[in-house]
């Protein structure tokens, strides 16, 4: 299928030469999180996994919604919707750095021909009450990755330190197959019976959005979702961890987290709308935080982020 | 013995460039300081840093730390035992290492404590660790499960001691790294362990596997060939020293090539170009010298390749045509706002809030235009201009390209106020409002722009001390320290006289503070804040005038005197005074007028009456009360009109002639005569010399 000695010709070889690279270096392939998300770093399989000491390492696409940078598909490089590969392993291996020049070798990006930078990028996300040191990756100048060692997560300090490698898939694709449109890019190989580019697949939905996100989303609904996930989200965990149906502990940290992603892009929709002013940004963003911050504390309390009964007692 | 040299090499993930400088000078000072405190002295030292290497090289140090020996006075020799052994638990020795000496006090037991020299290996040891774990990065890190933390992960120590028998490797394990004698090469074109076997081998094998130590170097190889690239093809590289310094951190080997950027985006302002280029791609902007466009860009790679770079520029050539694409889209959206009037962004600016008390960027902007036109006259611009600027000043705040690059906000108003065709003082207005950002920065001169700058600056602080937002401490969130010493700044740069009380009873007025009639008791607390925030301005003067060598009780004594809210006329009286005091009449006219004053003082507590007209010279019994009568009388004559004139020069240099007179009355003179009338004459004759003084300045708060 992907044979990478040869130049990838299509978005989706790009996607699956990423999958099996990964996968050969030992990550769990996971699927996209069924929900609206800004970054791949909002799927709970990383900001949530990054807490409590289990190990971990997992690979995935996910698709990611920026409603402010919607250009009705007209722009060479912005999009409203667009997609992330995110590798997130615990603890970050020593040879983190390799095996992500490993991958870009692995997509075409031959390390002889061009210029491979680590620029100095610290990461802060203020939704997610999170940071982490690190880099951005040039490959002659343009940001190709986002490399990250976490320090905090939901105000939570990271220990062991989760490596975190984000690629932002579209650009990436369009550095290697060397095109200058986006929606020009072939999604499946070009020379498929069916051929179909990026535009074939995006353009009329980048359209259909733009237009809904800037001027039609109706903002007096978005503002009541956002409170009602807003108090959802604490309702959820304000719940007892036993449940008194099944006798069982059962903290929901993770359907408490939905709601948290829930608020946080219905905000970057009420963002887009332009009906935040920016005093009212920043409490907006506090309050997201404070969600994430909540179910960061619950899933915690969760055996997957590290709760055993022994460490009670 | 063989004098050794020490060579350590930090060897890490990309440290980010704007830290690497600094971090070789603390790496150097750490451990050199902490081998001199242990004993290890050295002859010279040298610090290097690459993107993913500190390095130090110590030269002619120490074998090992001197043996010390230290002499400890013990209890007296017929002390009880109890009290002898407790003596020599403490020092660690038995009953035969003291000596019995003979004292003034009597028999008492010394001890002497030799300290042995160490190793310097041990030393070395000792010395990085406690460097490694306490290295002042300005953010550091963890990584994988480790608990030590750097600026990114740290992969390798090199720590070697350098004789003449060769390289030996300092023992050493800091969380579980190794000291070890190996490095590493440039990541791409020369990987592999490397080992080193002393400073110069390690430069040339560095330089060999292609790392440039030195960031020197590499930034005079940069510029060295960036020159010459754009000379050959008649072109100027924009000098830019911050940038080339952080270039020089991104690589360990430079190579410089040169692009075009695409005719398209010609057209754009230079600021622009040079803005985008600097801050997204840390490309060099060159310049064509004849038409002061810029024409072409500089990247540094940090490798060499096969096809002499062409990939690599052509990609770099990619991401700016993508990127400058967006400042065109922007610019060419921004000029059809701007040439239907601006009235999309100053509308936009009712969403923007400048602050949940003060309301919005367009309330700020209406606030600013009342008051630019009311202070237009006393700077000299047309009130209609002033007020037009104002409501201009801030659309911009509302363009694409500023939301985009918001450091371009102001030049980007200037441009599109331009576009527009209206007045080029009204558009330059627009740039210049925000200035002095810095006490270094130029403040604006043109009355225009000076009438929207101070308005912009004075509606601030009086809306944060309306609303009680006065900067504590170390915290001033909204800059307000910066707004008082930019209003200060402009007025006496640029010689302005503005009734500074006046302008901010009525702009605090338009917040919302009511000044209410005479007799109501708010408002006397109202007055307090026109007061208080007059304090906050010349307490920023006394920093300013500080700066530039004039003392805090000079500046006193000039606050003092009325008029004080004239900050101009404060500083010239200021300036002075200070050049006054510097002569020699000044200070001792000083001293007179002090002892004058006391005497004077005492006397009127003693008496219960003020001394203050009444002097006449036909009491006067010596020439010296004659000769001090007439010299009040000249300088009198001089200092008054002088005073009304504003003249302060004149005014002192009379008052400090009085020097003389003054020291030759009181050699001469007892003012405390039996004859009362006589006394009386002179006391009233002080009371002069205290009011010609006063009327300078306020004498009495000049310290010393």
């Amino acid at each position: 299928m992907s044979d990478t000695s040869t130049a990838p010709r299509s978005f989706q070889e790009i996607i699956l030469r990423l999958q099996t690279y990964w996968a050969s270096k030992g990550c769990a392939i996971l699927q996209p999180y069924d929900m609206e998300v800004g970054a791949g770093t909002f799927h709970p399989a990383t900001t949530l996994r990054s807490l409590g000491a289990q190990p971990w390492a997992a690979a995935y696409v996910q698709p990611s919604r920026r409603p402010t940078d919607g250009r009705y598909g007209e722009n060479p490089n912005r999009l409203q919707h667009y997609y992330q590969y995110q590798v997130l392993i615990k603890p970050s291996p020593p040879d983190l750095q390799e095996l992500y020049l490993g991958s870009l070798q692995a997509i075409g990006i031959d390390a002889s021909l061009h210029d491979i930078r680590f620029v100095e990028d610290d990461w802060e996300s203020p939704t997610l009450g999170a940071w982490g040191l690190g880099w951005e990756v040039w490959c002659d100048g343009m940001e190709v990755s986002q490399f990250t060692y976490f320090q905090q997560v939901g105000g939570h300090d990271c220990s062991p330190v989760s490596g975190e490698l984000t690629y932002g898939l579209e650009r990436l694709a369009m550095y290697v197959l060397a095109v200058d449109h986006v929606m020009d890019m072939p999604f499946n190989d070009p020379q498929s019976p069916i051929p179909l580019t990026y535009g074939d697949v995006f353009k009329q939905t980048e359209e259909e959005y733009a237009r809904w996100n800037f001027d039609v989303a109706n903002t007096e609904v978005l503002l009541r979702h956002f409170e009602e996930a807003e108090a959802e989200c604490k309702a959820i965990l304000d719940q007892r961890h036993d449940d008194p149906k099944t006798g069982k502990r059962i903290v929901m940290a993770h359907p408490a987290y939905d709601q948290a992603i829930k608020a946080s892009h219905i905000f970057n929709l009420l963002d887009a709308r332009g009906v935040i002013s920016v005093t009212e940004r920043q409490a907006y963003i506090g309050r997201v935080r404070a969600l994430t911050k909540a179910c960061a504390d619950a899933f915690v309390q969760t055996r997957a982020g590290g709760w055993t009964p022994e460490a009670v007692a | 013995m063989p004098v050794p040299d020490l060579l350590i090499e930090l060897f890490s993930e990309e440290i980010p460039a704007r830290m690497q400088t600094r971090a070789a000078g603390d790496l150097k000072k750490l451990v050199t300081d902490g081998l001199v405190e242990a004993g290890l002295t050295y002859a010279s030292a040298a610090a290097f840093s690459t993107p993913r290497r500190l390095t130090l090289t110590i030269e002619g140090a120490l074998a090992a730390s001197p043996t010390t020996v230290e002499e400890r006075k013990g209890p007296k020799a017929d002390a009880p035992e109890k009290a002898i052994e407790g003596f020599l638990r403490g020092a660690g020795l038995t009953r035969d290492d003291l000596e019995e000496r003979d004292t003034p006090k009597g028999k008492i037991l010394f001890a002497k404590i030799t300290k042995p020299g160490r190793p310097a290996a041990e030393i070395v040891a000792e010395v990085l660790e406690q460097t490694i774990r306490n290295f002042p990065w300005p953010k550091s890190m963890r990584w994988g499960s480790g608990t030590l933390k750097w600026v990114r992960p740290l992969h390798s120590i090199l720590c070697i001691l350098v004789t003449e028998e060769g390289a030996e490797v300092v023992p050493m394990d800091v969380d579980g790294i190794k000291a070890g004698n190996t490095t590493q090469g440039h990541r791409f074109m020369s990987p592999g362990a490397i080992t080193v076997r002393n400073f110069d081998d390690y430069t040339t094998k560095l330089q060999r596997a292609h790392v440039v130590l030195d960031a020197s170097e590499r930034a005079d190889a940069i510029w060295h060939d960036a020159t010459n690239q754009a000379f050959a093809q008649g072109l100027e590289v924009v000098e830019d020293a911050g940038l080339l310094a952080e270039v020089a951190g991104l690589v360990e080997w430079p190579v410089v090539l040169m692009g075009k950027i695409d005719d398209d985006f010609l057209g754009l302002p230079p600021e622009v170009l040079q803005t985008s280029m600097k801050e997204h791609q840390k490309f060099f902007s060159v310049r064509n010298p004849k038409t002061g466009r810029i024409e072409r860009f500089i990247t540094v790679a940090n490798r060499e390749t096969a096809d002499n770079g062409a990939t690599i520029l052509a990609g770099n050539q990619k991401v700016l045509s993508a990127r400058l694409a967006d400042a065109k889209f922007f610019w060419e959206n921004d000029l059809r706002t701007a040439n239907a009037g601006m009235t999309d962004w100053l509308d936009a600016l009712k969403n923007v809030t400048f602050h949940n008390k003060l309301g919005t960027q367009a309330d700020l902007v209406d606030r600013m235009a009342t008051l630019a036109r009311e202070i237009a006259p006393a700077v000299g611009a047309d009130p209609d201009q002033a007020e037009r600027a104002a409501r201009l000043a801030k659309a911009d705040l509302a363009s694409e390209m500023v939301y985009e690059f918001p450091e371009l906000q102001g030049l980007m108003g200037r441009y599109y106020i331009e576009a527009m065709g209206e007045d080029k003082a009204i558009a330059a207005a627009a740039q210049d409002h925000y200035a002095p950002l810095g006490p270094s920065d130029d403040v604006p001169t043109a009355p225009v722009s000076v009438a929207v700058a101070l308005a912009e600056k004075i509606d601030k602080l009086t809306g944060f001390w309306a609303i009680d937002e006065k900067p504590t401490g170390s915290k001033d969130p909204f800059a307000l320290r910066r707004a008082a010493l930019g209003v200060i700044r402009i007025l006496v740069e640029n010689d302005l006289t503005l009734d500074l009380s006046e302008a901010s009873r009525s702009t605090l007025k338009g917040h919302g503070v009511d000044f209410g009639n005479e007799t109501d008791p708010d408002n006397y607390k109202n007055m307090d804040i026109g007061l208080n925030l007059l304090a906050f301005i010349h307490d920023r003067l006394k920093v300013y005038l500080r700066d530039q060598g004039i003392r805090h009780d000079i500046i006193d004594a000039c606050i003092a005197m009325p008029n004080n809210d004239d900050l101009n006329l404060l500083v010239k009286r200021a300036r002075a005074l200070s050049d006054t005091l510097k002569t020699d009449d000044g200070e001792n006219l000083i001293q007179g007028f002090k002892r004058a004053n006391n005497i004077l003082t005492q006397a009127e507590e003693a008496d219960g009456v003020e001394y203050s007209y009444g002097a006449d010279p036909k009491f006067a019994e010596t020439d010296e009360e004659r000769a001090l009568f007439a010299a009040l009388d000249t300088a009198e004559a001089q200092i008054t009109p002088a005073m009304q004139a504003q003249d302060f020069t004149t005014a002192m240099s009379a008052m400090a002639g009085l020097r003389a007179p003054i020291d030759a009355f009181f050699t001469a003179v007892q003012v405390n005569s039996d004859n009362a009338t006589v006394r009386r004459n002179r006391l009233n004759l002080l009371s002069r010399i205290r009011q010609i003084c006063l009327a300078v300045a306020d004498l009495t708060r000049i310290e010393g």
